[in-house]
């Protein structure tokens, strides 16, 4: 045991050591000042009355007694959020890498078109428009074109319809949700060592499927593991959508989301010490479903 | 002989067959269709005159398409109190500083922790996913309060500093990086290259796909900067904010709103082609790697 960990000393050489520093200095400077102190900052005002006026005061776990004991909008928006994230989050993961696997099948100038058309939702920002396609009158698109063609005999309330609400904003996530994940696998493809699959290919491997399993997952993997961190964190703080989309509250609090909640708290009731331990919470099951895929993604091979 | 011109065929890749190609191709398409409608419309709807607006049925196409919501939106942005001019120089400057300033320092500190051998590498790494995944309204207050004490409102700075350092830009160039062999570090090690000179001369121009993704998140993000409650002098406000305020003063505000949408979105998706031709460009000539 002790030998070993000796080995273990020597084996970080000083001036190595020395220039690693040196090279994340730049970064961790700024990573420090900007993130690192507002993330620690924040992390006990959970724990206080923190209202944005007086000073806060340290209460304990009163406010995370109260979230999951009499916040009845808290435990609905549990749901919504739990049903929000299996729905958008492993089916637009899926979505993305089989897509940015498909895009790598098409010869090379089709492949910029593919994805940048597959792309563009994350960059922009046209709520106005999902609001006219499922406008709740006849001029919404939807409605228009469903009665048109007679599945519909009268106008939904798409947006306001709490029937119809989260599924209407899941559909408009997943369409927004091939971003950095997406992108990420597709640069991961273009990576691949074109030799592995020359040596495949004289090895036996017969088609596309094989080939896919044997060579290119295999040397996907932190591709794809970055782009599951990012599709967890998309879903499980999904909020901007729902509150563009259906607005906010939205009816019957169909898409009020943890992350909905925790804004509905900081930045409309300034009750910041609470919207801090919803806040809190969340961060709790993210980072267990995080591990949980990081020993997934890391046991396959 | 029948495996080498298997091989010549297929150009190296196993068993590709052109119908299955064609299968993919038209699924693709079909998808694409539906992806890109909402962006379609939304082309549609900035240049639709206002009195087309309230058309039943609704229509898939403009009827007498006009550039007109274009110009009441450059027409209301020219009333602001600056020059448009300068709300655009000021957006390219952002813009460009926080690409470059990101770019060089998370290549950087993504090749330290994903091939450096020093005590801490693994404290860093997983710090890094741990401010990923905590989000809160709280950090948006303290970020305002770091920033208010280093005297930066009313400043560049306070639009470009805090976008250099994104744990998103680390952790994508980290895990490309890590694909990377050990043997190829250790020669360049064993040449007296240090860490430095390994880093740029011999990691990133083998990093050339996920450089380029991180150069597109970058520029994406930078473009959207607002000025926000950092900067409250008009000469240093970026074109969003501007943007912004013009869609929102106009008569025919839906159609202002949309052209702006439309207008902001041009700059990055000329980016976007540009960088992913040459992320597909690498692939074709080079096989680096061992």
């Amino acid at each position: 045991m002790k030998p070993e960990k000796n080995r273990k000393k020597r084996s970080y050489n000083r001036s190595e050591s020395i220039e690693c520093w040196l090279m994340l200095a730049p970064f961790l400077a700024f990573f420090v000042l900007f993130t690192v102190i507002p993330v620690l900052i924040s992390l006990p005002v959970g724990f206080t009355d923190f209202d944005m006026i007086n000073m806060p005061h340290f209460t304990g776990l009163s406010n995370f007694k109260n979230l999951f004991l009499s916040d009845r909008i808290f435990i609905r928006s549990i749901r919504t959020t739990l049903i929000f994230a299996i729905f958008s989050g492993p089916v637009s993961y899926v979505l993305c890498f089989m897509l940015a696997w498909l895009i790598n099948e098409l010869p090379k100038h089709l492949k910029t078109v593919f994805t940048l058309i597959f792309y563009i939702p994350s960059m922009a920002s046209v709520y106005t428009v999902w609001q006219l396609i499922f406008s709740g009158d006849q001029y919404g698109y939807v409605n228009s074109v469903l009665m048109d063609l007679g599945i519909l005999t009268s106008a939904r309330q798409w947006l306001t319809d709490s029937r119809y609400i989260l599924f209407v904003v899941i559909l408009v996530q997943l369409w927004i949700s091939l971003g950095a994940g997406f992108l990420a696998l597709r640069a991961g493809f273009q990576n691949i060592d074109k030799s592995l699959y020359e040596a495949g290919a004289v090895e036996g491997i017969k088609n596309r499927w094989q080939e896919l399993v044997y060579i290119t997952v295999p040397a996907m993997k932190p591709q794809m593991l970055f782009a599951a961190v990012m599709q967890i964190v998309a879903a499980f703080t999904a909020d901007i959508v729902g509150r563009n989309l259906v607005g906010f509250p939205s009816t019957d609090y169909a898409a009020h989301t943890v992350m909905t909640h925790a804004y509905d708290y900081g930045w409309v009731r300034y009750e910041m010490g609470y919207s801090s331990a919803i806040c809190t919470v969340l961060f709790l099951v993210m980072y267990g479903v995080n591990k949980l895929i990081t020993r997934l993604l890391a046991q396959e091979d | 002989m029948t495996d080498v011109s298997k091989l010549k065929a297929s150009s190296g890749r196993a068993g590709r067959k052109h119908g299955g190609t064609v299968c993919i191709f038209i699924f693709l398409l079909l998808l694409a269709v539906f992806m890109a409608l909402p962006i379609y419309l939304a082309v549609v709807m900035s240049v639709k005159p206002s009195q087309e607006w309230f058309i039943f049925p609704p229509k898939f196409y403009a009827m007498d398409p006009t550039l007109d919501n274009f110009r009441e939106m450059f027409r209301a942005a020219g009333q602001l109190w600056v020059p448009f001019s300068r709300y655009v120089a000021n957006s390219v400057f952002v813009t460009a500083a926080v690409t470059l300033a990101q770019c060089f320092t998370a290549s950087m500190a993504a090749f330290v922790l994903a091939k450096g051998k020093f005590r801490g590498s693994k404290f860093l790494n997983s710090v890094i996913v741990i401010s990923l995944l905590y989000q809160s309204n709280v950090i948006y207050i303290v970020q305002y309060m770091v920033i208010a004490k280093l005297g930066m409102i009313d400043t560049y700075a306070a639009l470009i500093l805090p976008s250099v350092a994104t744990p998103m830009g680390v952790f994508l160039m980290r895990q490309s990086i890590s694909q990377i062999p050990d043997a190829m570090i250790e020669a360049a090690k064993v040449d007296g290259a240090g860490m430095f000179r390994t880093c740029w001369n011999i990691v990133m121009p083998n990093q050339k796909p996920a450089l380029m993704t991180l150069m597109i998140f970058a520029f994406q993000s930078a473009w959207n900067i607002q000025s926000g409650s950092y900067v409250f002098d008009e000469s240093l406000k970026t074109l969003p904010t501007a943007v912004a305020q013009a869609a929102a003063s106009g008569i025919a505000r839906q159609g202002v709103a949309m052209a702006a949408a439309v207008f902001m979105l041009i700059p990055p998706v000329i980016f976007f082609v540009a960088a992913q031709k040459n992320v597909i460009e690498t692939m074709a000539h080079s096989g680096i790697k061992d």
